[in-house]
Parts: C-alpha cells; structure tokens; sequence
C-alpha cells in the first residue's frame, strides 16, 4: 500500500507521513514534462482509489464463464475496446487505465465478493459490469456501502436509481413505449399477444406494456410466461393462432427465443405478414436463432448495428478489426461501450478521480461519440437516448426503419404504470 | 374462452393440439431413450447426458457447415449424414468414458452421479472453449423447416413431423436390439444377474461398455434432431436434463416400456395444461402430479422384477 495517494491524511502513522513525504519527494524530481501533462495525484484522488501518476485501476465485472457467459461476453469485448481506445488516446487525466478482470460466474454471490474485491482490495476507481437485474442487485448494497461506481450496460426494468450506478443502457419505458406506440400507429395494431420469460425483467416490462395498450384503448388478448430454458411452443403458438392478435409481443430470453422461433416458423406463421415485436432479440442472439427464422420481426431498442451514422461506422469498424471480422454488436454491447466513454468524460469534467465528484460531473453530462448518437445524463442517472425499431433480416441484421423523434426521457418509475 | 369460434375452429384447434401434444412426447421420448438405457440397464446415473446431445447438435452444425461450403448440391440431404456423425462421436466419447472412469465406479452408484456430473461442467467448458460461448446457429436444408398446410387453420410443422419418424424409428430399433437379438439378451441377463450372466459365458465388461456406448450414441442422435427445434449452446444440455430425468424416473427406471407410457403422460398433460393456463403454471402443475404420483409409487410406472 503506497501512502502518496494519501499524503495529507492526518489519520497516518507518523512513518507512513515519513514515507508518503520520501515519495512525494522523488515525484518531484521525474522529468518535468510528463508532469506538466498530469495533474498530481494528490489533487485528483483524495479518497485513496488506485490512482497512481501514471496509472489507474478500474474493474471489469462480467460472466465469462456459466450460462450468462453468452450475453456478457460483448460486454466485455465492448469494455475493453474503449478502455484501449482511451489509453490510446492518452488516457484520463494523463494516466493509462489498467483493467482487472473478474468473472461474475453467472452465480449472483460470486459477482458480490467479485465487487467487493474490486472495491476494497483492489481500490478500482470504477467498475463497467454486470448484465442481468439479479447480478446487479447482489453488488448494489456492497457499492452503496463502499461508495463504488457502478456502470451498467442492459436494458432492464427500471424501479431503481441508485447514486452509485449509471445507468447506460435504456430503462423499460424507453424500450416499451416507443414501440407500441409505433406499431398502433403503422401496423394500425389494435390487440397484443404478451410472452415472456418468466422473471422480474419480462414480468415488470409487460405490465408497463399491458397498461399503455389499455390506456390508449387497445386489447390484450392473451399474457404467457415460460420458465427460462423452456424449449417447447407449441401449445402457446396454437393459443396465438386461435386468438389472431395483431401483434405477439415477446419478451423471451435466452436458449427459449431459439426454440420460440423456430417453432414459430415451422408452425406456419409467416413474420412478413403476423407482426411480431420484441425487446429481447439483438443481434447476438439471432446468431443462434438463425436470421431466415427471425426475418420479418421488429425489435424496439436504442441501438442497432446497421445505424447509418459516423460515430458507429468508426465504432463498429474498430470493433471488428479489434474482435474479428464476423463479430456482431447488439444493444448491451453499445451500451457497455458507452460506460468508459461516459466516466472518462466525468472525470475530466470533474477534475477528479473522487467517486462524488465523478458522480456530481455525471449529471447532465452530454457525449456526442456515442455510436447511438447524442446521449446524456439524466439526474436519474439513466441516459436520455433514442428509441429505433428495427426489422430483422435474413442475414441476422436489423434494417432501421424508425427512430424516435426526440430523445426519450427515462423514467425508471412510471407514474401510473405500477 | 371459446366463445365466439365456429365448430370447425374449433376442432382445427383441438386437432394442432393434439399434434402439439404428440410432437413433445415424440420429443421427450427421444431425449429419454439413452438414459432409460443407460439408467435402466446399467443403473448409471449419467449426469453429462444433456452434454451427450448437445455434442451431437454440433456435430450437426460442423456437417453443416461442411456440407455448405463444400457440398453444397447435397446440402439438402446433409441432415442424415449429420444423425449418423452424432450417433458415432456421441457413441465413441461414451465408449471412452466408460472405459476411463465409469467402469471403475460400478459398484458405487451415487458416485456415478458425482463423477458424471463432473463430466458434463469439463464437456460444457470444451464446447465454450472451441465453440465460443455463444450459441451456434445451425443453418437446415429448407424442406425441413416449413409447414405442411392442410386447411386454413391447420398447419403441420414438418420438422414435428421428423422428429416423430425419427423417434419411431429409433424406439423400434432398440426394441429390435434388445428383445430380438443376441446382444440384447446378453444385456437384459447382465443387468438381472450379472455373476450368472459370466458363469453363462457372457464378456459382461464388454456388454457394459457398448451398452454405455450405444446410450450416449442414442443422445447424440437426438441432440442432432433437436437442432430443428432448440438452441445449441456449451450449456444447452441442461435445458434438457430435468425432463430427461423425470421421464425415466416416473416411468420406472428398469422399463422401457414404462419410458414410453410416462413420456407420453407428462407430455399430454403438460400440453393440455400450457393451452389453458400459463407455461409455467403448467409446468409446476405436471411436476406436482408426478411428485404425488412418485409418492405413492416410489418405483414408477412400471417395474421389472430383479433378482437380486
């Protein structure tokens, strides 16, 4: 434990201020120039982070191996890609970020000791992780109590706000909304089919759908859940084609939305002509579904690969040189992107490593790289950002058909829809 | 909730369903094959079976994409040559393992499950590692993955349709091997009297390990078939595991024919249930009867008596 981070703490030991002033003094005599560059470390890391002159240690927090190793791992390709992108361009503050990475395991006790870890042991000044609701649950007490700060890439249920998460990706009204509200008005739909897996993020974003399809005098005509890994549609594709409504929506995940769409198809029901719109299905995982099984869908999210714009040309041109070739980039995974772009620009905004005053930076802050387009920070600490229905092609691509006019606000707990 | 539906509505709906109902009992029916096998037969508890199959499904997805990019006239009849591969590599990893581990585990069943269970994580890691975590698609040849339309209303997915000749099949042909052929006579005497059996001159080593062989081999076939109907990921497997157990267990463990009678009890239930309540009611709702049945009948549906 080096005390330079710390030189002024009154609380110190008499030896450790012996040697925190040893160490300033050597400091002192590096060559000018790189200090010049660097604010020093003293001023910018008052709370004792790894902030080092030339260095600082963040974390990376996914599930690189169990069932969730699937949807995280463009999570943290994501992650890294920025972080180098950054280091590249000189870092934050004039000091390179040094990355460690733990492995969540898909086990929800596993992320919380993996964060605490990253907090108290190894002092990182942030960390850009966790992809399911449950696996952010389980770290939020250990941020709150050690004051870490957490970005967190998935869409997700909203009915939380935390002052030591950021949220970057978009919250369910966002998602939601946007698209009904798309479909009533294009496809003329006026009755919804509601399918989903059957856990707190399905659950809470059909019921926020539910209530603004009866409020705006539309029907649902039916509402099902699976147990995740469920494998068999059959019985559920009948009660769809008996009740004929104008849209299925489907929120299902994981190996299920493989088996969901293919049976789908093989049950005859052609997408080109039975609207189907999901929040569920990125790109990622249409590898597994197959494209020529999910052609025809629309999906409602803030980002999609095929985004015309220069800010994701760039983007998904590093990525693939970065990942390989055939690499494909979903919603979370620009989502994830975003985290270091986002603590990179608060830090400098705030002139500080501080955890509060990175947090106090956050607020109202504006990004305009983001491969999404303009992004900012809502008090809320969720992203204000744009809704986009795209329609799934047979390559496994999503053509953009139809973007929100103006950014959408997050709300992460809807009046009236609870 | 029928109200305002014509009668032929009607029977069209009980029709698909009905066909719903037989396409997952052809469906657990073919997952449950290699296990009664291995469980029955040999009373193994093979954990890593759902691995079994999924090994198949990507052995379907590497003929696949063979088939694809060096083949590509054939590419319509690749899917019988991907069942064959499936059943080779599943048999041949099966052979292996019962030589290295399982056959010193005989006598000592609930470490069978252990080291089995241990099997399937290295097998599920082994596919991350080579495969990649995410999940493969797996491209069909187009007649599989349509529908067969007969009225307006009904439409037969043909990949059900496959999977219930391939079950028929199959299920015919173990009958056939072990109630018709030499070797089968051999297992069924191994497993009622396995001191007897080599007093008789049966290698009964030799009959365990292609007995084992020929269950995994079973598993691969089917994880190639469910290719059309599921996904193929390192952890897929164990999307199946939980049926495949209950299956064989509610039909009592030493049955074949009692793996066929629950296969189709649980299926029709659960497919009758899914159509009127929620999926997941119906799933606690099936588990709940099998539990109170196993309750009262601990050994299952059927029993074959054992000298011991």
């Amino acid at each position: 434990m080096t005390s330079h981070r710390n030189p002024g703490g009154s609380t110190l030991p008499h030896w450790k201020r012996l040697v925190g002033a040893a160490m300033l003094s050597a400091t002192a005599l590096a060559p000018l120039d790189v200090l010049a560059a660097n604010p020093p470390t003293a001023e910018v890391n008052t709370t004792g982070l790894a902030v080092t002159d030339t260095e600082v240690t963040v974390g990376i927090l996914h599930s690189v191996t169990g069932t969730m190793a699937i949807s995280e791992t463009g999570s943290v390709q994501a992650e890294k890609l920025a972080i180098e992108q950054i280091n590249a361009m000189g870092g934050v503050l004039g000091r390179q970020i040094k990355y460690i990475q733990e492995d969540g395991a898909s086990d929800w006790p596993t992320f919380a000791e993996k964060a605490r870890k990253l907090l108290v042991n190894d002092k990182a000044a942030a960390v850009f992780g966790c992809w399911t609701s449950a696996s952010r649950k389980a770290v939020l007490p250990i941020f709150e109590r050690e004051n870490g700060l957490l970005y967190y890439p998935t869409f997700y249920e909203g009915l939380e706000q935390s002052k030591n998460v950021i949220y970057t990706g978009q919250e369910a009204t966002q998602q939601i909304l946007a698209g009904l509200d798309w479909v009533a008005e294009e496809k003329g739909a006026k009755s919804f089919y509601l399918l989903g897996s059957d856990y707190i993020w399905p659950r809470t974003s059909n019921k926020i759908a539910r209530k603004h399809i009866e409020m705006n005098g539309m029907k649902v005509v039916g509402e099902d859940y699976f147990p995740l890994g469920h494998t068999q549609f059959n019985s559920v594709i009948n009660k769809i084609k008996l009740t004929k409504p104008d849209v299925i929506y489907a929120i299902i995940v994981g190996g299920s939305n493989v088996a969901f769409y293919k049976q789908l198809k093989a049950a005859g029901i052609d997408l080109s002509k039975q609207t189907l719109l999901t929040i569920s299905v990125t790109e990622d995982e249409i590898q597994g579904i197959g494209g020529e099984n999910i052609a025809g869908a629309y999906a409602a999210m803030k980002y999609f690969q095929s985004l015309d714009n220069e800010n994701n040309k760039a983007f998904v041109q590093a990525f693939q040189e970065r990942w390989g070739k055939d690499i494909v980039i979903g919603d979370v995974t620009q989502a994830a992107y975003l985290g270091p772009w986002l603590w990179k620009a608060a830090v400098e905004k705030a002139g500080s490593f501080d955890v509060d005053k990175v947090r106090e930076a956050s607020i109202e802050l504006e990004l305009t790289t983001a491969p999404e387009g303009y992004v900012k920070i809502h008090p809320n600490h969720h992203l204000w950002s744009k809704t986009r229905i795209g329609l799934a092609r047979a390559d496994g691509q999503y053509d953009v058909i139809y973007e929100t006019k103006e950014l959408m606000e997050p709300n992460p707990f809807p009046e009236g829809y609870q | 909730m029928f109200d305002g539906y014509t009668a032929s509505q009607l029977m069209s709906i009980f029709a698909m369903q009905g066909f719903a109902g037989l396409i997952l009992f052809s469906v657990f029916l073919l997952m449950a094959l290699g296990l009664a096998i291995i469980f029955g037969q040999m009373g193994v508890i093979n954990m890593a079976h759902g691995e079994f199959m999924i090994l198949g499904a990507y052995v379907t997805f590497l003929t696949s994409n063979f088939f694809q990019s060096n083949l590509p006239h054939f590419f319509g009849g690749y899917f019988f040559f991907a069942m064959a591969f499936a059943f080779l590599a599943a048999g041949a990893l099966g052979y292996a393992l019962e030589w290295v581990l399982i056959r010193h585990l005989y006598r000592r069943p609930l470490d069978t499950l252990l080291a089995t269970w241990g099997v399937s994580m290295i097998l599920q890691q082994v596919y991350r590692s080579v495969f990649g975590a995410r999940e493969v698609g797996v491209v069909l040849p187009d007649w599989l993955m349509g529908s067969y339309q007969v009225t307006d209303m009904i439409d037969v997915p043909i990949n059900g349709m496959f999977v219930m000749a391939l079950t028929a099949t199959i299920t015919a042909a173990v009958f056939a091997l072990m109630f018709r052929s030499t070797w089968g006579l051999q297992v069924r005497a191994v497993t009622q009297n396995r001191v007897m059996a080599g007093a008789a001159g049966i290698n009964g080593k030799r009959v365990d390990r292609l007995t084992f062989a020929l269950g995994c081999g079973i598993a691969g076939v089917a994880g190639s078939a469910f290719t059309m109907v599921g996904s193929t990921g390192p952890t897929a497997g164990q999307l199946y595991i939980v049926d495949t157990f209950l299956v064989v267990v509610f039909g009592g463990a030493q049955s074949l024919f009692g793996t066929i009678a629950s296969a189709f009890a649980i299926s029709q239930s659960q497919s009758t249930m899914e159509f009127f309540l929620s999926g997941s009611m119906a799933k606690v709702l099936t588990l709940l009867t099998v539990v109170g049945i196993l309750l009262l009948r601990p050994q299952g549906l059927f029993v074959v008596k054992v000298r011991k």
